[in-house]
């Protein structure tokens, strides 16, 4: 959002301007830039105003921020961690799709990638790692392991990561490819896209509005 | 020097309380009463030059008496020979510790100690290793299910039960045809 130094927002239409596909109980957002650049300059309508505004859904401009730049927090547990670190080198190279701050602090990550076995005498780290992450959060479980205990149907294994918090997206495999996993977060890219995020989180400050 | 010249020597030194000595495929193998085992190991550790203690593992003969057996593997820094020590011990008989011989003792004795629940005297640092303190179950005897058992440690672990869909399934060796050897459910109490 560089360059950006106003951002209005208004759950009304623009006064006079048709928005398609937008009824208007939905919010809209306005980024205002600074002063045009010469080069913008457009002579069909109001140059100081018309070449600089964006208009779109806030939910859109949000979804549209938060799914391209996703920044995971590794889980590494067991091998299917190295798959994990393969996806962010360099022969297949997450940053291609935006996600290639790995986080080792859960405080600054958005997207917990369970990676490898959990083992019960892990389970609860894991739960606490997620507690600590802020919303908006989403978790991938990478593996058979992480998705239902895998081949381990023993005392240790907690079977399935699921169990204990919410998965967005499972990855089959054991391990799955580094290309498995980069499905995996382009779905989670997906999901982000259809979510309803303002009005998920600020529900109650638009009921008040309208 | 080799393992079967230690075995001939052991077996003058201790006499009676050796109880019998094995070998296959050039491994020899000493079966010791419980009562002579640090004795036995610890005159292999110092006069015979058994350096190294590769392993220590447990055996559950459930039903036997007594219940549990004791494998000690040693063996020569020049490699020249190894040797097998086993003793067999009752439920709750302590056994005596190696970590006064052999200081990688320690952590094989509570691993022994974290799956089977065999007790060691002596040792300094009796805890479990993998599984966590507070875990009220030895996870690989005989009479423990494979599908585990539930327990909760609030904020420390929990456990649950595996789904085994009817499972562990067991091949009956030397059935008579594929339909008999084919692998079947076993029930588990």
């Amino acid at each position: 959002m560089g360059g950006v130094d106003k951002v209005v927002f208004s759950h009304k239409r623009l006064e006079g301007r048709e928005i398609a596909g937008n009824s208007a109980a939905q919010p809209i957002l306005v980024m205002v830039s600074p002063t045009p650049s010469s080069s913008t300059v457009h002579t069909a309508y109001d140059s100081k105003i018309e070449g600089n505004v964006i208009i779109t859904r806030v939910d859109a401009a949000i979804n549209w921020m938060r799914k391209n730049s996703m920044w995971p927090m590794p889980m590494g547990l067991a091998c299917c961690a190295i798959e994990m670190m393969a996806t962010a080198c360099s022969r297949f190279d997450l940053s291609r799709f935006g996600m290639e701050v790995m986080r080792f602090s859960p405080r600054q990550a958005d997207v917990l990638i369970v990676s490898g076995t959990v083992t019960y005498k892990m389970a609860l780290a894991v739960k606490r790692i997620w507690d600590q992450m802020p919303e908006p959060k989403w978790c991938i479980a990478m593996g058979a392991c992480a998705s239902s205990g895998g081949m381990y149907r023993s005392y240790a294994v907690l079977q399935g990561i699921d169990r204990l918090i919410p998965v967005d997206v499972y990855i089959s495999g054991c391990p799955p490819r580094p290309e498995a996993l980069i499905q995996g977060l382009m779905k989670v890219q997906e999901k982000i896209e259809g979510e309803k995020s303002t009005m998920a989180q600020k529900q109650s400050f638009f009921e008040e509005v309208s | 020097m080799s393992a079967i010249t230690d075995v001939t020597r052991l077996t003058e030194a201790f006499g009676a309380k050796i109880l019998k000595t094995v070998e296959f495929r050039g491994e020899q193998t000493l079966y010791v009463g419980s009562a002579s085992l640090h004795d036995l190991l610890e005159k292999c550790r110092h006069d015979y030059g058994y350096e190294m203690l590769l392993d220590i593992s447990s055996v559950d003969h459930f039903g036997d008496d007594p219940r549990f057996e004791m494998v000690y593997e040693i063996a020569t820094l020049d490699d020249s020979s190894r040797l097998r020590v086993k003793a067999a011990f009752a439920e709750d008989e302590p056994v005596p510790t190696a970590t006064d011989l052999w200081a990688g003792a320690d952590w094989h004795e509570r691993e022994v100690w974290d799956m089977m629940g065999i007790p060691f005297s002596g040792h300094p640092n009796l805890k479990r290793i993998l599984m966590w303190e507070g875990y009220p179950f030895f996870p690989l005897r005989k009479d423990f299910p494979l599908a585990g058992r539930p327990s909760e440690m609030p904020d420390v672990a929990f456990s649950g039960v595996a789904p085994l869909e009817g499972g562990p399934f067991v091949t009956t060796a030397g059935g008579e045809d594929t339909v008999r050897r084919e692998p079947r459910a076993r029930i588990v109490e």
